[in-house]
């Protein structure tokens, strides 16, 4: 690494067990966020639009998959759906109380989802692994119906689409047609900083541990104590909070407008999945590591092929890319099982000792 | 009446291609612990290669029944192919993860096979070879006895696709059944399934064992595509009947294989009947289309919350 931290020494068990115990990573995390502050400033609106807002709001998914699967231990197939509760609350709540900043409605869209979410999660106390997989299914097939069929909660639109109305904060508008790109960026950014925040203290406190003892083995863990059905139902309410919150981001401050059929369809759920586990079950850098692998890969391929000299038309660009993408993730998942997360880590503890080999 | 047995009727023909499907992820998941999500996939490309191969080979001037048969054994070789490279490239590495990992390698396979299937063979629908497979086309209509006498009040129509897909299904589940019990690669693959650790003991190599189990879903997964094929047209929106099968296999239990075939008779009728009555009665006409996505998943998750490793499945046992 470029620094060592010999001569910090921990004087107290909370200065040990702190998220970030050394004095450079809180230097690396301050630029790595003074960065992100400074992108939408130099970035062009296409990058912003097409790779950082995605980015953002498929982070805040995989953190609340991640909470679920990872953290608990409960395969969840509906994130797609929940997702959808949210953008749906939140397009229900902004249309009744438009005086309301859109901001306030989008994190309390999320308490919506996560309600939805514990019904859901019921069958998590008597079912176990794939069969709870399967389970949540049920939920994405029900809740996509009812999306599509229930017309209240587009407001009887004809086209069966939430067209997203126009929000501001301080007059600028910030979700609807002419909203910028940078501040959408700015605010998701602001979103995605402060739940990031809050899920690691949650997961590094008594909650999180007692998931973590879930995960490792149930029965033990009710035996110690801990209650499998509150804490069960926690990790899917909380889980279902960060997925509704992330699914009114990407309907509000990402689309602006759509059909939930083809924004929360069960390739949704996939697709955050697949970033939970690229990017490593059970750790929260590891959900930006996926949702920043996935939810790039296609633009990158897309414009990135013909860069290297390797021409796609645009009907062949789709299957090569589904090719492409179906051998990565199994690529990836031989190379390392754990994820992005552990060949992070990986490469910080070579780091450490470099240039010695141990 | 006739509405009833002609929905019963339908129900079952559905409820005996969703149990083969189920009965390839069974397959697989028994002998080899692996969730296959790409069942659906296999499905839909060994259909494709069938029709593709066919295509290519008339466009030769080479048609008729012959024609038909060569690119089935043409589609009988891909699988075997696949399973070959699917246990080398995929399982074989990842040997000994978690589930979820496999779970997710499967996704990936899923993926593959669709790019590598528009690629070679396009991703437009193809009509199914019916006729040049000597599969029966045309309905006969029942007359149900003591019904009304005038116009079609009374009559059940029955596809003779759907006669014979119950007639090859039933077929297919009998000969999977012999070969289970009775060979010695059966014998082997029922020891895997019991205890991976106690078969290699005895000698029974696990990567041919997978081969070969991956092999048998991909000759199931083409007997399932042609016949929904037949159904139907041969293209990518069929893999969606994969999302079909998981209810079933949820209600049956994931490492049974009458628990398929009986999940899938249940969830065939209970999702018609659903559709037809029960919806209608209980949400209105107009809300009550469409139930027939996650009516399934709802019907299983009611046998599930009673038994919660399926009807059939083994009972969990766990230790600390």
């Amino acid at each position: 690494m470029l620094y060592r931290e010999s001569g910090q020494f921990k004087t107290s068990y909370t200065a040990d067990m702190a998220v970030f115990p050394i004095r450079e990573d809180k230097i690396g995390i301050a630029l790595i966020m003074l960065g992100a502050l400074i992108v939408p400033f130099v970035a062009t609106d296409f990058f912003l639009a097409s790779v950082a807002i995605p980015f953002l709001v498929y982070v805040l998914a995989a953190i609340g998959l991640n909470i679920l699967t990872g953290y608990t231990g409960l395969i969840s197939l509906g994130t797609g759906a929940f997702m959808g509760v949210g953008a749906y609350a939140c397009y229900k709540l902004t249309t009744y109380f438009p005086d309301v900043n859109i901001i306030i409605w989008i994190l309390v869209s999320g308490f919506f989802s996560a309600a939805i979410g514990i019904v859901f999660g019921l069958p998590s106390l008597r079912i176990k692994g794939f069969y709870l997989a399967v389970a949540t299914l049920a939920a994405q097939f029900f809740l996509e119906w009812c999306f599509v069929r229930i017309s209240w909660l587009y407001n009887d639109n004809a086209s069966g689409a939430i067209e997203v109305p126009r929000r501001t904060l301080a007059g600028m508008p910030i979700t609807g047609a002419n909203a910028l790109p940078e501040v959408r960026y700015l605010i998701l950014l602001a979103l995605v900083v402060l739940l990031t925040w809050i899920a690691s203290n949650v997961v590094h406190g008594r909650i999180g541990r007692s998931w973590m003892a879930i995960r490792d083995m149930d029965i033990a863990a009710e035996l110690i104590g801990i209650r499998p059905l509150k804490t069960k139902l926690l990790a899917f309410a909380v889980s279902s909070y960060y997925a509704g919150v992330s699914g009114a981001c990407m309907m509000f401050l990402w689309y602006g407008g759509g059909e939930a059929a083809d924004l929360f369809n069960i390739n949704q759920s996939f697709n955050i999945l697949f970033m939970v586990i690229i990017g490593g079950l059970g750790s929260l850098i590891g959900a930006f590591f996926g949702a920043a692998f996935i939810s790039s890969l296609p633009t990158v391929l897309k414009f990135g092929l013909p860069a290297i000299g390797i021409p796609i038309a645009g009907a062949t660009a789709e299957h090569i890319t589904f090719l492409l993408v179906g051998f990565l993730i199994i690529f990836f998942l031989i190379v390392e099982p754990h994820g992005l997360a552990r060949l992070w880590q990986i490469a910080k503890q070579k780091l450490r000792l470099w240039p010695f080999p141990y | 009446m006739d509405l009833l047995i002609q929905t019963i009727w339908e129900g079952l023909v559905a409820g005996v291609l969703y149990a083969l499907i189920a009965l390839g992820f069974v397959l697989i998941f028994k002998a080899s612990g692996v969730f296959n999500f790409a069942q659906g996939i296999m499905v839909v490309f060994a259909a494709l290669t069938l029709v593709g191969t066919y295509e290519k080979l008339a466009a030769q001037g080479f048609t008729g029944p012959a024609a038909a048969f060569t690119a089935m054994a043409v589609a009988i070789v891909v699988m075997y192919a696949l399973a070959m490279v699917v246990e080398r490239f995929v399982l074989r590495p990842l040997v000994n993860q978690p589930d979820i990992i496999l779970f997710m390698a499967t996704f990936g396979l899923t993926y593959l096979l669709i790019g590598a299937g528009e690629v070679i063979f396009g991703g437009e629908p193809k009509v199914m070879i019916t006729k040049e497979l000597f599969l029966p086309t045309g309905s006969t209509d029942l007359r149900i006895p003591g019904a009304g006498p005038n116009g079609r009040d009374g009559l059940v129509l029955l596809q003779h696709i759907d006669i014979a897909a119950a007639i090859i299904a039933s077929v297919m589940i009998a000969a999977l059944a012999f070969f289970f019990q009775y060979t010695r690669i059966g014998r082997a693959l029922r020891a895997v399934a019991d205890s991976h650790k106690a078969a290699l003991s005895v000698g029974i190599s696990l990567n041919q064992i997978w081969v070969i189990v991956w092999f048998t879903a991909g000759i199931v997964a083409l007997i399932t595509g042609i016949m929904w094929g037949a159904r139907s047209d041969v293209s990518f929106g069929l893999q969606t009947i994969a999302l079909k099968a998981l209810p079933v296999l949820i209600l049956g239990g994931f490492t049974s294989v009458p628990g398929a075939i009986i999940g899938g008779l249940i969830i065939g009728i209970g999702e018609k009947l659903g559709e037809l009555y029960l919806a209608p009665m209980l949400l209105g006409s107009t809300l009550g289309r469409g139930v027939e996505s996650w009516l399934a998943y709802f019907i299983a998750l009611a046998f599930l919350l009673f038994r919660p490793q399926g009807l059939f499945g083994e009972k969990i046992i766990e230790r600390i």
